[in-house]
């Protein structure tokens, strides 16, 4: 029996393209976020409040799993086609930093509580699937669900969306881009991006 | 002494409602025109007053609560208001047509209040009867009533139009408010005011830095979140391509078409 998961191991390793590609899509948002929470839980500078610590621990393990272009177009809608490619890429910079930031600080705020998987369903031909997680608070009645909207490209998985309690951390950006877009174009909406980045920056180094 | 807190904490309180009422004047004069919000103006000043109110009370109680109490006590205070809570979940979720999910509520007060010592402890939890969140304004959702006009009410925060009239029977029908005793009626309630804004400290950071526009960032939160509680978790999705700005195309591909019409507006 053992041999025959030994061969079975060697057989999906030579017959994968890559091994890290092959991780189904609840593997993936489990071993990151375990891997991630285990870090911040151990971290010195992140116990002592360092958000820049948590920002640079978040972009080497979690932003690689991002995608991060469908996520600013799935948050502008309609007016994401108005851009033109180069304020298509500015804008994901920015909303991107923004987003880590915002996680990062969901992470910190977070890291003493438990996280819990749900029960995970998926078609062998699904490329597009929703991983449910719940954390526990301590000295709270009721967990609160966090989900990631995962699209298979080519051979992995990419995180588009992450829903808290029942909230789209994307789409709930729809109407205030809207609103900037309207008032200042799209290089508005950049340029209150990059401010908002900024002020978030200098006040974090206090 | 006392006057002294007293008097400061009126006068924080009237400056920061005046402050909030030019604001949202100003504001009404260039609303956004979201489809949802035609009444931002006076939303916004009262999205102000409310703010004001929880920096000046709630918040700082509530950190001093969530600060001496110790977890475990926080937890059975969570836990007794809970239980008392699930009583017209259970009822509202026989409303909404599921009869399962009601029977489960019955059994989780009937275990918590006895096992559980009046809802202390939330035995029923780790038996595996599953905590719900159901309201008035949820059943008439599922009924497909349309949730109307976004308004901040005072002191209550975030509604809509339907979850505001859900809300007047919600509190017509909470068993804290029919406590004949005042003094411990009202201390009761306080105590969960206290409760349940101890729970959301840690989100006030991490909103406050997403946010480009406080105001509109917790609307459409909040519009989300009741939507998704409707759907109990699966409200159908948003068009990824088509969707635009003002929010008028929440895609029909989640559950049923009947009750996707719930999501999309007019």
């Amino acid at each position: 029996m053992k041999l025959f998961a030994l061969l079975l191991a060697c057989a999906s390793f030579f017959l994968s393209p890559g091994v890290q590609a092959q991780q189904a899509p609840d593997a993936l948002v489990k071993s990151v976020t375990d891997e991630v929470l285990d870090i911040i839980r151990k971290d010195k500078d992140i116990k002592a409040g360092s958000t820049k610590r948590a920002i640079e621990l978040v972009e080497q393990k979690v932003l690689p799993h991002f995608n991060f272009t469908r996520m600013t177009a799935l948050a502008m809608g309609k007016d994401w086609r108005q851009a033109s490619a180069a304020q298509q890429k500015e804008l994901t910079e920015a909303f991107k930093e923004l987003l880590v930031r915002t996680y990062s600080n969901a992470l910190i705020a977070y890291k003493n509580e438990t996280v819990d998987y749900r029960p995970f369903k998926m078609q062998p031909g699904d490329t597009d699937v929703t991983v449910r997680t719940q954390i526990h608070q301590a000295g709270a009645r009721q967990p609160i669900t966090l989900d990631y909207s995962l699209e298979k490209n080519g051979n992995s998985w990419k995180v588009y969306d992450v829903v808290v309690a029942g909230v789209s951390l994307v789409t709930n950006y729809r109407s205030s881009f809207a609103t900037e877009v309207r008032n200042g174009g799209i290089d508005g909406l950049i340029k209150t991006l990059q401010a908002k980045n900024r002020s978030l920056e200098t006040a974090s180094q206090k | 002494m006392k006057t002294t807190l007293k008097t400061t904490l009126t006068r924080q309180l009237g400056k920061a409602a005046l402050i909030a009422v030019a604001a949202g004047l100003l504001g009404g004069c260039a609303t956004s025109g979201n489809p949802k919000d035609p009444i931002e103006g006076f939303n916004r000043a009262m999205f102000g007053i409310n703010e004001g109110l929880d920096q000046v009370i709630i918040r700082p109680v509530s950190s001093g609560y969530e600060a001496l109490l110790p977890s475990p006590i926080q937890t059975g205070v969570a836990n007794f208001f809970s239980n008392i809570a699930d009583l017209m979940i259970g009822v509202n979720n026989l409303l909404q047509g599921k009869p399962a999910q009601a029977a489960s509520d019955a059994g989780r007060v009937i275990v918590n209040t006895t096992v559980g010592f009046l809802g202390i402890l939330d035995v029923a939890s780790t038996m595996g009867m599953e905590k719900h969140e159901e309201d008035v304004g949820q059943t008439f959702g599922r009924w497909g009533m349309d949730d109307g006009a976004y308004i901040v009410l005072p002191f209550f925060g975030p509604r809509t139009v339907r979850d505001t009239i859900g809300l007047v029977f919600d509190v017509y029908t909470d068993p804290v408010a029919h406590v004949d005793h005042i003094p411990t009626r009202n201390t009761l309630l306080a105590t969960r005011i206290i409760s349940d804004r101890a729970e959301l400290l840690k989100a006030d950071k991490v909103i406050e830095e997403a946010a480009l526009d406080k105001y509109s960032y917790v609307r459409d939160a909040y519009l989300q979140r009741r939507q998704s509680l409707i759907h109990d978790g699966n409200p159908p999705k948003f068009d990824p391509y088509s969707g635009s700005g003002d929010g008028k195309s929440a895609g029909a591909q989640g559950e049923g078409a009947g009750q996707a019409q719930v999501a999309t507006r007019n």
